[in-house]
């Protein structure tokens, strides 16, 4: 662990009195504060005569004149964080000629790549629960209405999902950070990775699944079950989906499937749904939240190694 | 000599696909030793300091530093070695001080003799008035200063320096090498690589003569200058212009004396052996007289110019 510890708290240190972070907690206050406030508004009307998971509703509920809601904002905000976090991790001290120099340090070398990782995993941390809770009080005293037990763990279960998913664009932020020389260059990848799986991932899929099983008006259901899965499958390349499925299953309880359209089948055959237990919801998320990990640890794994192999040169 | 060898390689190579940045490398280093690196660029002297270093792997041979290997043993190597790369930075947010102590806790440095380490530092390198102030302000030649403090807050055995003189401006040149006298004087082994020859000849007790990946010439400056500019023999001069026939005839039969010339202002005598000392015991017999005399030096510039003659390699 040679040298782990004081890097991790050098970094930490760093990060809290960055402007950098200064502005990425204001970013998300303002966001959380503001979607709580139009979801306290519009809540009598979203619940109606429902009693169950009043409280799980704040994080869900959006008015007309601010479409977003909690969950919404966070999916946008999250990737920022991370990339924010990571993507001058190695390139920076290289360029500032800092590498070489922490390097002649009697410290295992990844000790630096992991004490930076964990340092900002650590932010991400902070400014995730900091913000959940945060919302959360502002909420309660907004509405009046105490949360169940088990409305708290999926709160909880949110939060690390959260979590995970700003280690993912971390992770991902930290190797565009050893591939490339310049932080300008792995700022601009890392933009360009989220922006690719956000605003192009749905119309890939959809023309992949809509060339391979063609849906129209005469299509049967199995035709659209097809379609929806197949949609759904390359959709899940983006880890996006993969945090908005599992956030939808651990805070919408009564959604029973992660798919709109299996969703819509369900109701108009008469099937309505009842919220799901925790235990089913967990069931329901599980392979995304492993595939959200597994793409962590990918990313991580090959920074890692990238970092190790590399000679350590000043110019 | 052999047991106090403190960096000892044999046969070492680095090769870049078919560009061999370093061919061969027998490098022996005894302790105390100052001895510099000097060739053109891209000659191999970075690349062997990489290598000592354990920032680059050998291609082939093997590196004994203390008797421990770099890549193998990095932590050892590390925690008795001290490293200036060439382009040296600092966290410019964070002041001397504050970077001096992070060094020193990465070496497992804490508490009050951390303190006392650094300002002892501060001091030795001129740099009292200006510690609290960020490094970002400093010049050039003042984080040059900052950069052997840096080595030093270790309390090295052995002390690398990349270039440490480039591009800063005479006054600093000159605090930078003595400090690097000063280390020397505490025993630290030196080495420090230039393409500054007269810098390095003031400090060095020895030099190797880098060209192409290989060391072609290795000694003390006043050996490589008879080998290189008079083909091993010393030159002894007299500051008496005419000598009497009979001192001359006195001086040519001492043995290895091969020739005697005169010019304005004084008489060269060449021999195969330093004979000095046997040259002032006859011109004291022969005349009565203590006459002053040196063997002559040579300017580590104009060895380097024999060397490089007509290869085509400028410096």
């Amino acid at each position: 662990m040679n040298g782990l510890l004081e890097i991790f708290r050098k970094e930490l240190a760093d990060s809290f009195n960055s402007k950098r972070f200064i502005i990425l907690f204001v970013l998300v206050y303002m966001a959380g504060i503001a979607t709580i406030y139009i979801a306290a508004q519009n809540i009598r009307a979203a619940v109606g005569d429902s009693t169950s998971n009043i409280f799980l509703n704040l994080f869900i509920v959006s008015g007309s004149n601010m479409p977003f809601s909690f969950p919404l904002f966070m999916s946008i905000f999250i990737p920022i964080i991370g990339i924010a976090l990571g993507f001058d991790t190695v390139n920076s001290e290289r360029t500032s000629g800092n590498l070489s120099r922490l390097l002649a340090q009697p410290i295992y070398r990844d000790s630096l790549i992991n004490g930076k990782f964990l340092a900002g995993l650590t932010m991400i941390t902070i400014l995730i629960v900091s913000v959940v809770v945060i919302v959360s009080g502002l909420g309660l005293r907004l509405i009046g209405v105490p949360p169940e037990a088990e409305e708290i763990l999926r709160l909880f279960i949110f939060v690390v999902v959260s979590i995970l998913y700003g280690a993912f664009w971390m992770s991902l932020a930290v190797l565009f950070s050893v591939l490339f020389r310049k932080t300008s260059t792995s700022a601009l990848a890392s933009i360009a990775v989220w922006m690719f799986l956000f605003l192009f991932m749905g119309i890939i899929a959809n023309l992949i699944a809509g060339a391979v099983f063609p849906v129209n008006q005469d299509s049967t259901v199995a035709q659209v079950a097809d379609y929806d899965s197949l949609y759904r499958m390359i959709n899940r390349i983006s880890p996006g989906t993969l945090y908005a499925e599992s956030i939808q299953a651990i805070l919408v309880p009564i959604m029973g499937s992660s798919s709109p359209t299996m969703m819509m089948i369900g109701i108009y055959s008469g099937l309505m749904p009842s919220p799901l237990p925790l235990s089913q919801s967990l069931v329901l998320v599980w392979p995304q939240l492993v595939g959200l990990l597994a793409l962590t640890a990918v990313c991580f794994a090959v920074a890692y190694i990238k970092f190790m192999r590399e000679e350590i040169r000043s110019t | 000599m052999s047991d106090n060898l403190v960096i000892e390689t044999r046969d070492l190579t680095k090769a870049y696909g078919k560009f061999m940045a370093v061919k061969g490398l027998n490098l022996r280093i005894a302790e105390g030793e100052v001895f510099g690196l000097l060739g053109p660029n891209g000659a191999g002297k970075t690349t062997t300091i990489l290598m000592l270093m354990g920032f680059c792997e050998p291609t082939a041979g093997s590196v004994r530093i203390m008797g421990y290997d770099p890549v193998r043993e990095p932590i050892r190597v590390k925690s008795v070695v001290g490293y200036m790369p060439e382009k040296i930075g600092f966290y410019d947010d964070m002041t001397a001080r504050e970077n001096l102590e992070y060094t020193g806790r990465l070496n497992g440095l804490a508490g009050s003799r951390l303190t006392a380490r650094i300002n002892e530092l501060i001091d030795i390198v001129g740099l009292r008035d200006r510690a609290d102030q960020p490094v970002g302000k400093y010049s050039h030649g003042m984080k040059q200063r900052l950069g052997i403090a840096d080595v030093m807050v270790k309390q090295p055995r052995i002390a690398i320096f990349d270039e440490p003189t480039s591009g800063i401006d005479p006054e600093g040149t000159d605090q930078v090498l003595n400090l690097v006298r000063t280390m020397a004087r505490q025993k630290v082994t030196v080495i420090i690589s230039s393409h500054q020859l007269h810098h390095l000849q003031k400090v060095c007790t020895g030099v190797g003569i880098f060209s192409r990946g290989r060391m072609i010439a290795s000694g003390p400056v006043d050996k490589l200058g008879r080998d290189a500019l008079r083909k091993g023999n010393y030159n002894i001069v007299l500051p008496i212009a005419q000598l009497t026939d009979r001192v001359r005839s006195e001086i040519s039969r001492i043995p290895g004396v091969f020739s005697i010339d005169s010019t304005a202002d004084s008489t060269i005598v060449s021999a195969e052996e330093d004979i000095s000392g046997e040259i002032e015991r006859v011109v004291l017999e022969a005349t009565g007289l203590k006459v002053q005399m040196k063997v002559e030096e040579f300017e580590l510039e104009e060895i380097y110019m024999k060397y490089f003659e007509g290869s085509g390699t400028g410096i």
